[in-house]
């Protein structure tokens, strides 16, 4: 007991005197110009929140004085007294009027206190005015506003208006901490300030190159998990549109150059659902989760109807099926062309998909990308369950191991043949869907993936779902990787060509067909 | 794996169709001659005959040499439009050195797509080209080169039936996209244009028109006897056999990568010189002539004729594209649909083709 009240003892002058400093300088207010300004200077440097509603009221003209002194606010039809924030009777009272010497001030004040704000994206927005102007005045305020805030995002950039701030000072042991607290980050912009600080600071050149180095290491570090993932994110792409491939031309050995209008179709049925459940308040936000079975339905339907309608007559002919599934790719293509018009059609992102993440180290992901990259990898273990674990797996693998064994053991091998190449087709829809979210869904959309597809599943090896994902995954990483010293089109093209030369070391290896193809 | 082609087909039919390709050669010689008629005679032939006609040639001898290589070797390449194009960029090259001072900006040099990129000298690629015989020469060689080395490693690595083919796709594929980059020194996606003259010659008129027709005409029946006399020398009876079984001829003693390499190299020279005639005719070359698609629209031509008969990749050539001038102006959203069904009823219906169906209906009736 006596203990608290001990506490409580030593405590009352610390609240106390911040209230005083606080509750001395609103009278202030009221008083001439030049005392407004001065109040108002004093309380935007005392970075308390409280002020930001007067300052603001005192701005607008809704600050009241009474004939007593007391100050009101008015803030619509209310009218609170400003020392209690009880409600107060405005009668005799007078909004107060400031010249153009309080407005500055004002302006000085709120700027420096929209740093306490309630609101995060107002104090983010004025750590970012603070570390722009880089002045000395602002470290107490900063280290104020440091003190209590809690959002990182906001301490980060509160962190680096500090060091920038104190890098201007003239005081060497202030300057020192803000190199070091810039050398901690790892932002372009601090690496910017320390090489100007570099020119005038020749006393401290090399604490700032050791700042400068560690910045950069961290800049190489984040710049390589970005890549990275830009890498994976292209990969799983990759990986969609050659998944199906590699169940259709890796496992049942026949070439489909139809595969990349079954990709557009889907992307197609995801417009389709889109527009059609865009009425329905319980399912317009559903739509995309809903496109996956559709799509995948619509593209294994096409796919059955032209395994049982024509591949069927050519088995064993696979330049013929190639030619022929050339053909039917070009008349879906024309067909959609027809139906849906050649301009590219809108399919929008539902909401949990947009905007970027940002990971460890100030990586920053997209939203989209993520997703697919999880979703890619979700339908190859799919995919693999299905073939392993599935009577409908067990049956595939039996006809492409030995068909008439298969046929005498009683399976079906006709309706596997279609069930097969409908599940690659359908999981070609399905790619169509998640390219609905990262590519123009239009009538060519599958143009652009059919070689690429045919490279991974070549690259990674005919007939191996996991070479599937490891061929997706390399050519993915290392197309990105090269694009910084290549451009986009010549990192292609070297790409294409490093395959054509590890087809050479490696022709067996990839080309070793399994199933039916190698029966010849 | 390829299913058994025509036999040799019975001598008093070869008979027909020597005879029959006599006069439509003659047929052909003669529309620039009727083109030269007043134009309100009966026999008069139109400038846009002529043209288009002139098109279709060098297309048949791109048709001629894709059949020598899937027809006669069994390499089913989807990047034959490559070889086309390679030949027609080098001819380009020649007819915008040509051009000289004569350009937009008037540079003496330097073509007007380098003067606008801010090029300030030639890249060292495009010396010589002002040379005819130079040009000529980069014509065959480029597109030779080419099919050299990717036909050396393809076929070393045993690479045949679709892998073969995608890869030869992916070969124009990535050569359309090169090409569609300005800084490689071809023009970007402009490709070159605007040409003035070839041989002294200005081109757009009358005469360099059937210049350029009997020159494409003298290619294509230089590039038949060729190619009819290649395949009946050893050499061709021994493409037929790897075609047929590559293992077997292999086992044989027989160097089939060699082999199928002169058979490809040789097309892709052929290709090559089709490309450069296609050129002046039409008056632009760009990288969209590397599309993918053009390539195996080209063996469309030969399949709807019949490959492995070099005739039916001329009349697959000319009757195919035919159809789709007339298509393309009748009724344009139709052609893919034909192009596309062309391609299915090809496969499943007429595995040999016109000539094979011609071969059809002379058997039912001499049975």
């Amino acid at each position: 007991m006596r203990f608290l009240l001990v506490l409580l003892l030593l405590l009352a002058p610390l609240t106390g005197r911040a209230q005083d400093a606080f509750s001395d300088a609103l009278p202030g207010l009221g008083g001439g110009f030049a005392q407004q300004a001065e109040a108002t200077d004093r309380l935007g440097a005392l970075g308390d929140p409280r002020a930001v509603p007067i300052l603001r009221a005192l701005s607008d003209g809704r600050l009241l004085k009474r004939p007593d002194g007391t100050l009101l606010i008015r803030e619509g039809d209310r009218v609170t007294e400003v020392a209690t924030g009880a409600a107060a009777d405005p009668a005799g009272a007078e909004p107060l009027r400031i010249n153009n010497r309080v407005r500055q001030a004002l302006r000085g004040a709120l700027g420096r206190l929209s740093l306490v704000s309630p609101d995060p994206a107002e104090r983010l927005a004025a750590a970012e005015a603070v570390f722009r102007s880089r002045s000395v005045e602002n470290i107490p305020l900063l280290e104020a506003a440091l003190a209590r805030e809690t959002l990182s995002r906001v301490r980060e950039r509160l962190e680096l208006a500090l060091a920038a701030s104190r890098m201007a000072s003239p005081d060497e042991a202030a300057k020192r901490a803000g190199i070091a607290a810039l050398g901690e980050t790892s932002s372009a912009e601090a690496r910017g300030i320390l090489l100007e600080a570099r020119a005038t600071n020749p006393a401290l050149a090399g604490e700032i190159d050791a700042a400068i180095a560690s910045i950069d290491r961290r800049l190489t570090i984040r710049h390589a998990f970005e890549t990275l993932f830009q890498g994976l994110s292209l990969g799983s792409v990759l990986l969609l549109a050659a998944l199906g491939l590699a169940v259709t031309f890796g496992v049942m050995g026949v070439i489909n150059m139809a595969h990349g209008e079954f990709v557009m179709l889907g992307a197609y049925t995801t417009f389709v659902m889109q527009e059609a459940l865009r009425d329905i308040p319980g399912l317009a936000p559903w739509s995309l989760p809903l496109s996956v079975p559709a799509a995948f339905l619509v593209a294994a339907a096409c796919g059955a109807a032209l395994e049982r309608g024509l591949i069927r007559h050519l088995y064993g002919r696979p330049l013929e099926t190639l030619l022929l599934t050339f053909g039917v790719g070009m008349m879906i293509q024309q067909a959609v062309r027809l139906g849906f018009g050649a301009q590219n059609r809108e399919v929008s992102s539902p909401p949990w998909m947009q905007g970027t993440l940002e990971l460890p180290l100030g990586v920053m992901v997209t939203q989209n990308r993520l997703w697919i990259l999880v979703f890619s990898l979700a339908v190859l273990g799919l995919t693999v369950a299905a073939i392993r674990f599935t009577r409908f797996g067990l049956e595939m693998r039996a006809v492409t191991q030995n068909r008439r064994i298969a046929s005498a053991m009683g399976i079906r091998t006709g309706r596997v043949d279609a069930l097969t190449f409908a599940f690659g087709s359908g999981i070609a829809g399905i790619a169509g869907v998640a390219l609905s979210q990262i590519d123009n869904v239009s009538p060519n959309l599958g143009t652009g993936y059919i070689i690429d597809s045919f490279m991974v599943v070549v690259f990674g090896g005919v007939g191996s779902l996991a070479g599937t994902l490891v061929g997706a995954m390399t050519l993915g990483v290392v197309n990105k990787m090269l694009e910084p010293f290549a451009g986009v089109v010549l990192a292609k093209v070297f790409v294409l060509v490093a395959i054509m030369f590890f087809i050479q070391r490696r022709p067996r290896g990839l080309f070793a067909l399994k199933g039916r193809a190698a029966e010849q | 794996m390829s299913i058994a082609l025509t036999a040799p087909p019975p001598s008093r039919m070869r008979l027909g169709i020597r005879t029959g390709l006599i006069i439509a050669v003659l047929l052909l010689a003669a529309l620039p001659i009727l083109n030269m008629l007043p134009r309100d005679s009966a026999f008069h032939v139109s400038d846009f005959i002529v043209s288009v006609t002139g098109k279709w040639i060098c297309y048949a001898v791109l048709a001629l040499s894709l059949d020598l290589a899937w027809g006669y070797a069994g390499i089913l390449s989807l990047g034959h439009g490559a070889f086309f194009a390679l030949g027609g960029y080098a001819m380009g090259m020649h007819l915008m050195r040509l051009i000289g001072p004569r350009g937009a900006y008037g540079h003496p040099v330097l073509p007007d797509f380098m003067v606008f990129l801010g090029y300030t000298e030639l890249p060292w690629f495009w010396h010589g080209f002002q040379s005819f015989p130079y040009a000529m020469l980069m014509v065959m060689l480029v597109p030779g080169a080419l099919a050299l080395v990717v036909g050396f490693l393809a076929f070393r690595s045993r690479i045949t039936g679709v892998y073969l083919s995608i890869l030869t796709q992916a070969m124009t594929y990535a050569l359309m996209l090169a090409f569609f980059r300005n800084d490689m020194g071809f023009g970007g996606n402009n490709g070159f244009t605007d040409f003035k003259e070839l041989l002294g010659m200005p081109l757009g008129t009358p005469s360099a028109r059937a210049v350029l027709f009997y020159a494409s005409l003298v290619l294509l029946v230089g590039s038949m006897l060729l190619c009819a006399a290649l395949t009946r020398t050893k050499y061709g009876r021994v493409l037929t056999a790897i075609r047929d079984a590559e293992s077997r001829a292999r086992f044989l003693g027989y160097d089939t990568t060699r082999h199928k390499l002169f058979a490809f190299v040789l097309s892709a020279m052929l290709a090559g010189l089709a490309g450069a005639l296609y050129v002046p005719q039409v008056g632009i070359i760009n990288p969209g002539e590397f599309s993918p698609g053009n390539s195996i629209e080209a063996v469309i031509w030969v399949a709807v004729g019949g490959r492995g008969t070099l005739v039916g990749a001329l009349l697959g050539a000319f009757s195919v594209n035919a159809l789709k001038t007339w298509l393309t102006s009748a009724a344009p959203d139709l052609w893919l649909f034909a192009l596309g069904g062309l391609f299915v009823a090809v496969t499943l219906f007429l595995p040999r083709g016109l000539i094979g169906l011609f071969d059809r209906v002379k058997k039912g009736r001499g049975a």
